[in-house]
């Protein structure tokens, strides 16, 4: 018996969260004495593999399979279904994502397993088995109990700190048997900007409001967030006129972020944006309005014109490196 | 085509929670309810593919009776008729098991939802549906054409998106820009008041998940202003106090 464990790659690469998800169920795993196996899809390097064992993982359970390389709902929750019935699984544990989300509700059907998602810590089993998870797009949390025997946890970013020196981890080649049905949907194309840091996983953002005036100006938030290794994001209003993409809107209606630290710049921190950032561990806020209700939500905070801030701040950044 | 849009009824997005009762309840007092900002997108593509092919555009929404001026202001945006599920919905796989039910029962060619509800943020139940009733489940999807018996999409993915196409039936979790949030005219005010909405009964009590208590987050301290004219001493704190570079 073993907790199962479904990582996402992206090209090849494993993402940060699903090694994250690997730790929290090595920690998960210690307190009930049972092991760690991880399911990966795709095409994937033994280097990427590697990293799952330095996660915490036992055991990885390859499904080499290049259909499964794009993110197929159905197709992925078949496969996980069945490695979960493989290592006779009683909680399936994963990264809270859109494709997670979407594969972890289809196998709450198929397993009977009670699902919650937003998980923030680890079970309090001492009596019946309770998880915290976050609700209203982070301004509350709910106690939750699980009735089921079988259970899966969407866990978010930062619930528990990313192991990297657990032992190296079994690598089994793990064949699925996969029906026509569960490629239904099929992917024509995409479209993806390679080699940044990744919104959701990243540690570090620095975001850009209408106070930027238009994308022209995105160079002064684009150098600042090079010379953090930071990803990029942006406030609503920005993204509806097109200054920025959609995938790049933080907030209540756009991505939610988790990172150590939030640089927002000319954002005025509307309860709605602010629903987005509220887990960041630190936020810095930079706009010329000392009033701007972002202020109260943050860290540190200077009142100034971010034309004038910003490159004497990449400049601080870079003095520092 | 016939088109089932489901609802949610959800404190508007800028309520300040609370809760009542040893924080075992939401506290609704001076709270405003709204359809779920996602399901507001769903709802404003399915009137605009039910104006360019025809059919009919069912909403549905599991709830007691307090959710159906929400339902109403659905109906005065566009849609031809309504279910209520006369149910407080208790988790996730309660609400998906009754959607399951009617959606199967109305025949539906494709079922819309919002990628996720903005008090739980579960962005479970679309999936949920899916699995139960063997139908693809495809979300986040930000942009969606019906030609013929293909739904042609475009699914957001972490740093871009992903075109894809299925057959009908189907079902999709929305969210922007995959249209624009409609306003209800007066004319479709007036008109919601007659529209049919139908009370049905839960179909079945299962759950799997409860909540046994909520809790507020820690309150913020105040904020460290910095000098602009010194910004090193904000990269100072940055790495010797919150020690994040
Ligand atoms: C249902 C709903 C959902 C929503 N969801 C989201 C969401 O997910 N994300 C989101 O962001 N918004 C969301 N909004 C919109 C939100 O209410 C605000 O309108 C939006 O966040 C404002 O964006 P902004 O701060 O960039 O612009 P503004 O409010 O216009 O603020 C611009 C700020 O820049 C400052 N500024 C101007 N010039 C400078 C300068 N030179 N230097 C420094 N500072 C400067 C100003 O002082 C001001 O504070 C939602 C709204 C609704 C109704
Ligand atoms: N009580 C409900 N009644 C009708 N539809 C619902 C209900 N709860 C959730 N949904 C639908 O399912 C979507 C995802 O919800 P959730 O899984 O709770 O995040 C929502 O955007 C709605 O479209």
């Amino acid at each position: 018996m073993s907790i199962l464990v479904y990582i996402e790659q992206a090209e090849g690469a494993i993402k940060k969260t699903s090694l994250e998800a690997v730790s929290y169920a090595r920690a998960l795993a210690d307190n009930e004495g049972t092991g760690v196996t991880a399911v990966a899809m795709g095409s994937i390097e033994n280097s990427q593999l590697a990293k799952v064992g330095a996660a915490g993982a036992d055991k990885v359970l390859h499904v080499n399979n290049e259909r499964l390389n794009a993110g197929i709902i159905q197709a992925h929750a078949s496969a996980v279904a069945q490695a979960y019935k493989k290592v006779e699984a009683k909680t399936l544990i994963l990264a809270k994502s859109s494709l997670g989300d979407a594969v972890a509700a289809r196998l709450a059907i198929k397993l009977n397993a009670g699902l919650v998602s937003n998980v923030t810590d680890l079970p309090d089993t001492s009596s019946g088995y309770k998880v915290k998870r976050s609700i209203y797009t982070g301004k509350a949390f709910a106690e939750t109990s699980i009735s089921t025997e079988h259970k899966i946890l969407a866990v978010k970013k930062n619930a528990v700190d990313l192991k990297t020196d657990g032992v190296e981890a079994e690598v089994e080649l793990f064949e699925v048997a996969l029906s026509e049905d569960d490629f239904s949907a099929k992917i024509t194309s995409t479209d993806q900007a390679t080699g940044d840091v990744l919104l959701p996983e990243a540690d570090i953002v620095v975001s850009g409001g209408r106070g930027m005036k238009g994308p022209e100006n995105w160079n002064l938030i684009e150098d600042l967030a090079k010379s953090l290794g930071a990803a990029t994001g942006c406030s609503k209003p920005v993204s509806d006129i097109g200054w920025r993409p959609h995938h790049e809107h933080v907030g209540q209606t756009g991505v939610k972020v988790a990172p150590t630290l939030y640089i927002a710049i000319g954002i005025s921190g509307a309860i709605q944006h602010l629903a987005g950032v509220n887990s960041s561990k630190y936020i810095v806020v930079i706009n010329k309005d000392a009033d701007a209700p972002f202020f109260k939500a943050a860290d540190y905070g200077i009142v100034g014109d971010a034309f004038e801030v910003l490159p004497k701040l990449t400049e601080a950044v870079k003095a520092l490196k | 085509m016939k088109i089932l849009v489901c609802i949610t009824h959800v404190p508007d997005t800028t309520s300040k929670i609370q809760f009542t009762d040893n924080n075992t309840k939401f506290d609704k007092n001076g709270v405003q309810f709204i359809i779920g900002p996602y399901d507001d997108y769903a709802l404003a593509r399915a009137v605009e593919l039910k104006e360019q092919s025809g059919g009919s555009l069912t909403v549905l929404n599991v709830g007691e009776a307090e959710t159906e001026p929400t339902i109403r202001k659905a109906l005065a945006i566009g849609a031809d008729e309504a279910i209520r599920v006369n149910a407080f919905p208790k988790d996730s796989l309660f609400v998906a098991n009754q959607i399951a039910h009617y959606a199967k029962e109305g025949g539906y060619d494709l079922i819309l939802m919002g990628r996720e509800s903005i008090d739980f943020n579960g962005g479970m139940v679309h999936g949920m549906v899916g699995e139960i009733l063997g139908m693809p489940s495809i979300s986040p999807v930000m942009k969606l054409d019906i030609e013929g018996n293909i739904g042609k999409m475009a699914r957001e993915i972490e740093g871009g998106k992903e075109y894809l196409e299925v057959s009908l039936p189907f079902i999709a979790g929305c969210q922007e820009p995959i249209s624009e949030w409609k306003i209800p005219n007066m004319r479709g005010i007036m008109s919601a008041r007659t529209k049919p909405l139908n009370v049905v009964e839960a179909i079945s009590e299962e759950t799997s998940t409860a909540v046994d208590a909520f809790q507020l987050p820690p309150a913020k301290g105040a904020v460290k202003l910095i000098d602009k004219d010194n910004v090193e001493e904000l990269v100072k704190l940055l790495k010797n106090e919150a020690k994040v570079l």
